[in-house]
Parts: structure tokens; C-alpha cells; sequence
């Protein structure tokens, strides 16, 4: 499954700047996409216009071969697993409960779940590692535990790509590098991972690819090594910062400096 | 396997409280005359109380109890608000107002489908209402608007009602505020016809909606991303439950407490999933109601107590109880 937007630009409210502006982009197939960038950089709404829940402005997003409007929602809800950055449950719910929700775009409006259905439940109760938790109410979940019982609903869905806004936001980093170590095999498996994230460094570490968006445009799109340039990364985040490489992982690394000592090194 | 279970239960539970409603709901028969009467060999004044009084304000007690703990249901899925009930979004203020209106009027006596007419003209046009202001300019509807705006709406029809009430007579205001608390004493063949028109083919077209629910309550960006046309399920939602309520409320008047309550102890005992949950509530609603109905009429006999303080004064302690006993688990 591949993603692509041409010229994408989006606008909330029509007195308001584009929240995306003229965003194209390419996840080829099979790859573990990262999206980068500063609070309110159209991260999020890059995701919702991958997904079809907001509308282009100009331009187009489009999902495989066509554009995502020309999807119905339960025909995408089979390909693609999407984890939003935030959601709240209304009435109380079982961890196996919610994670069973990503089978419904399989099941008609009132056929029951057969033992494949079971079968893909248990597998990502199992490879997000909460299978016991399965019956706990979701209210009495930790964050943690709660992210991954929203992974694991998207992986239920077996799509063949996934999308996720910030899912290891308010993981430890046991859990953290649990998540990415399972994105990074998803990818491995052929499946398309798209993921937006803070965390720079763990992104240079684990994608393929990585989009930085900067107030709505393309900052900068490529390989880990062609995006990770002191001076696009320091003009896009405001903040000086230095370039490095990890010594454990090998891959880049960015190190925040504090803004004294820049200052005096200017 | 829980919830055939526990419908089957509540299937029997309505067909007893249809039965004892009959029975016992006019003092003088016998079983005997009731059954003589329900397979069409009774006597005739029998059988005119059974056939022409008694099992309609029965079966119309099924219906309406049913409807509103259904809409109720919906509404608190739909709105993803516990507090939710089917006269939140205005309904009974609009029906109420229809209704006050035509009492005021002096028309009620001429017609006698004119009362519940009106009142349903009241509570479309307090649906038409607050459907336009919560459609939004993308033509998205916004549930958050709707919960403000079917409040407003339903304020101003108050408003309304105690404009007119102020000017009536003494006599009127005191039909106006006894339809206002609700009964079932109008209940005829026609009444139940209309409302079962309304309710049943809702019940099959909110069942198939049920799973798009359990959807819709964990938040409308999710469910999109899990296979629902949000919008297209918020339209459906809303309108039909609206009209179920809005049949409701125009043949037995505002009975409070059963959409609120009912949907919320079937939750307790049995979670969550609409599936369960709303074909539950339909029966249980509509088994409290005959039951509340029931007691009503013979409590202090022959005086008649409002259906909606006999619903509030048994559906309280068994909810408070329910309650409760979900904190301790």
C-alpha cells in the first residue's frame, strides 16, 4: 500500500492560514515512514487528509491508486489501521472489547466474528503484548497500556498499511522501543507504516524515510542522512542543535543545545 | 449467549406485564372474563374494557416505554453523554408546546387525533430546529452543537408553554399540566398503530446501525478510521430516534425517566455493546412502562397517579441499587 499527496493544501476555516500548504509527498511500498516537525506543523493533518476525514483545499491525498475520497470508509478501514492521537472511551469498555472493534470493518452490520476474526484478535493482544489485560476495563488501563491497546485494535483491522499520530507519546521506554521494535517488523513484513512523532532521534533510528514539515510546507523530505542537517532542523524547530551521530545505534542523532551556550558560541 | 439469554427473560417479562396489566388493570374482572375476552368469547362489556381499553393502553405502554429507553440508547451513544435522554435535544419541549397550544386553542375536544397531532408538529419542528443550527457550514453535524442547541430550543418551548399557561384558564392548565406528566389513558387501537408504525421499523434500522454505535461512543475520528460513514450514521441516528421519541411523546405525553434510566441499568448489567444493548432496552423499557402504567392505576384506585412519578419513585431505588452494586465489583 502506498500513500501520496500532490500539492496537498489544507485550510480549517476559509479567514485562517493553510494548516498544509502545497505538502507532496511519496511512502512507497512496504517502507516505515516518519513524519516529523514542531507543534502545529500540519503533522496531524497530514494524517487526517491520508485518511480522508479533512477535505483538500487544493491538491489531493491519495491511498493506493486512487484518491482517498474515492474510498469508502469500510473498504480503507480493511487496508489501513489508523491510531489517532487521542480518543476517550464514552461508557466502559474490556481491552479485548475495544480491540475486537477493529474487526468490524470485516463483519457486515450484524454477522458475528468467526475464528479468523478471533484468531487476529488474539495475535495482536499478543504481539502488543496485553493478552492479560484482555479483560480489564480500558478506564483502568495506564497510558502505556492504553496506546497499546489502540495498536493492537489497528492491527487487529490485518491492514496493509498503518497509520499512527504520536502512539509512543506517553510510553516508558521499554514500551517505547516495544512499539517501534514492532513497527519496524510490520514494515519488515511488507506492511506500509506511517508515523508521526516527536521524537527525532528514535525516528532517524528506526524509518526508512522521514517528511519534516515546517509551519505547513515541506521542510525537508529523504533519507534520515538528507534530513537530518543542522541548519534545515534548527530554522524549522526555532532552536539551535547539533547533529551527531549515536555511538551505540550508529544512526544520527540530534542534541538540543541549550540557548546560552549558542549564543556564546555565535 | 448472555444476551439471548437475558432477552428471552424480558420477552417473558413483557408478555407477563401485558397480561397483568389486562388482569388487573380495571378492578371488577375476573381472569376468566380476561381470557374469555382475548380469545373473543366473553361478554360484551368484557370484552369492549379488555379489547377496546385495556390491551391497547397495554401494548401502547410496550411500545412507548420500548421507544424511549431505545432513543435514549441511541442518543447517549450518539451524543457520547451518559446524561443523554430522548427529550434532550428539545423533543419534549416541542411536543409539549404543540400540544398546550391546541388545548389552549379549544380544538382538542373537536378532533381527537388533533392532540397528538400537534403535539408531533411541536416535536418535528423542535427536530427541524435543532438539526439546522448544528449542521455546520460543511454540512458536518456537530453533536456538541446539537446538545446546546436542542437545550436552547427545548428552554424556549418552555418559555412558550408558560406564556400560554399563564393566560388560560384554571380548568385548561390543568388538562395542559396532567398531559404534560404523561399517561397512557388515551391509548386506542389507532394510537397503537401509529406508534407501533413508527417504533418497530426503527427498532430493525437502529439494530443495524448497533455496531457503527459501539463505534460512534469511542469518538467519531476513530470510528471513521474503523469503516463508518460518521455521517451518514449521525443523520440516521438522530432522525430516527427522534421520531420514535416524537411518536411517543404525542400519544402518552413527556414520561420521564424511562430513556434515561432503562439504557443505563441494562449497561450496568450487561455492557456495553449496542447490539445487546438497544434490543434489551426496547424490552425492558417497554415492560417497566406497562408495569409503572399498571401501578399507577391501581395504587390509590380509583384516583390515577401520574405514570412519570410512579417510573421515577420504582426506577429510582432499583437504578440506585444497580449502581451501586457496579462501584463495589
Amino acid at each position: 500500500m502506498t500513500f501520496e499527496t500532490r500539492s496537498l493544501s489544507v485550510r480549517y476555516r476559509p479567514d485562517a492560514a493553510r494548516a498544509l500548504d502545497e505538502v507532496s509527498m511519496h511512502v512507497p511500498d512496504g517502507t516505515l515512514y516518519a513524519v516529523l516537525g514542531p507543534n502545529g506543523s500540519g503533522k496531524s493533518t497530514l494524517m487526517r487528509a491520508l485518511l480522508g476525514t479533512v477535505k483538500p483545499e487544493a491538491g489531493e491525498a491519495r491511498v493506493g491508486d486512487r484518491p482517498v475520497g474515492q474510498w469508502k470508509r469500510r473498504e480503507l478501514a480493511r487496508a489501513v489501521g489508523a491510531v489517532s492521537q487521542r480518543e476517550s472511551t464514552a461508557f466502559p469498555i474490556s481491552v479485548r472489547g475495544l480491540v475486537e472493534m477493529g474487526r468490524y470493518p470485516h463483519l457486515g452490520p450484524l454477522r458475528s466474528m468467526t475464528g479468523e476474526d478471533r484468531a487476529a484478535v488474539d495475535a495482536a493482544l499478543e504481539r502488543c503484548l496485553i493478552r492479560d489485560l484482555a479483560d480489564r476495563p480500558v478506564g483502568t488501563l495506564s497510558g502505556g497500556e492504553f496506546q497499546r491497546t489502540r495498536i493492537a485494535r489497528a492491527l487487529a483491522q490485518t491492514p496493509s498499511a498503518l497509520v499512527l499520530d504520536e502512539p509512543t507519546a506517553s510510553l516508558d521506554i521499554r514500551h517505547e522501543m516495544g512499539i517501534l521494535g514492532l513497527l519496524r517488523r510490520s514494515a519488515d513484513e511488507g506492511v506500509t507504516v506511517v508515523l508521526v512523532t516527536h521524537h527525532l532521534n528514535l525516528a532517524a533510528r528506526f524509518a526508512d524515510r522521514l517528511l519534516l514539515l515546517g509551519e505547513g510546507r515541506v521542510a525537508a523530505e529523504g533519507t534520515v542522512a538528507e534530513v537530518f542537517r543542522a541548519p534545515v532542523l534548527e530554522k524549522v524547530y526555532g532552536w539551535p542543535l547539533s547533529v551527531t551521530r549515536d555511538p551505540v545505534s550508529g544512526s544520527p542523532m540530534v542534541t538540543p543545545l541549550d540557548d546560552h551556550s549558542s549564543r556564546s558560541r555565535r | 449467549m448472555r444476551g439471548l439469554v437475558a432477552g428471552a427473560i424480558l420477552l417473558v417479562a413483557v408478555v407477563l406485564a401485558v397480561f397483568f396489566s389486562v388482569r388487573y388493570g380495571a378492578v371488577h374482572l375476573s381472569t376468566h372474563d380476561v381470557l374469555q375476552s382475548l380469545l373473543g368469547e366473553g361478554g360484551a362489556t368484557e370484552s369492549f374494557i379488555v379489547l377496546e381499553h385495556l390491551l391497547p393502553r397495554a401494548l401502547l405502554g410496550v411500545l412507548v416505554g420500548g421507544g424511549l429507553a431505545l432513543a435514549g440508547a441511541v442518543f447517549q451513544a450518539l451524543l457520547r453523554n451518559p446524561l443523554a435522554e430522548p427529550y434532550i435535544l428539545g423533543i419534549s419541549g416541542g411536543a409539549a408546546a404543540g400540544a398546550v397550544l391546541a388545548l389552549a386553542l379549544g380544538l382538542t375536544s373537536a378532533v381527537s387525533w388533533l392532540l397528538p397531532g400537534a403535539a408531533f408538529a411541536g416535536a418535528l419542528l423542535a427536530i427541524a430546529l435543532v438539526f439546522g443550527v448544528a449542521i455546520s457550514a460543511d454540512r458536518r453535524l456537530d453533536v456538541r452543537v446539537l446538545l446546546l442547541s436542542g437545550v436552547v430550543v427545548g428552554a424556549f418551548f418552555s418559555a412558550c408553554i408558560a406564556l400560554i399557561l399563564a393566560l388560560a384558564e384554571a380548568e385548561m392548565v390543568r388538562s395542559a399540566v396532567l398531559w404534560m406528566m404523561g399517561s397512557l389513558a388515551g391509548a386506542t387501537w389507532r394510537s397503537v398503530g401509529v406508534v407501533a408504525a413508527y417504533t418497530l421499523p426503527a427498532c430493525l434500522l437502529l439494530l443495524a446501525l448497533a455496531r457503527a454505535l459501539n463505534l460512534m461512543s469511542i469518538g467519531e475520528e476513530t470510528a471513521s478510521y474503523l469503516g463508518t460513514e460518521v455521517e451518514t450514521v449521525k443523520r440516521l441516528a438522530y432522525g430516527v430516534a427522534s421520531m420514535v421519541a416524537a411518536a411517543g411523546v404525542a400519544f402518552a405525553g413527556v414520561i420521564g425517566f424511562v430513556g434515561l434510566v432503562i439504557p443505563h441499568g441494562v449497561r450496568l448489567v450487561m455492557g456495553s455493546d449496542h447490539r445487546i444493548l438497544l434490543p434489551l432496552s426496547f424490552l425492558a423499557g417497554g415492560a417497566f412502562l406497562t408495569l409503572a402504567d399498571l401501578l399507577a392505576r391501581v395504587l390509590l384506585s380509583p384516583a390515577e397517579i401520574p405514570i412519570g412519578v410512579v417510573t421515577a419513585f420504582v426506577g429510582v431505588p432499583f437504578f440506585l441499587v444497580l449502581l451501586r452494586r457496579s462501584l463495589r465489583a
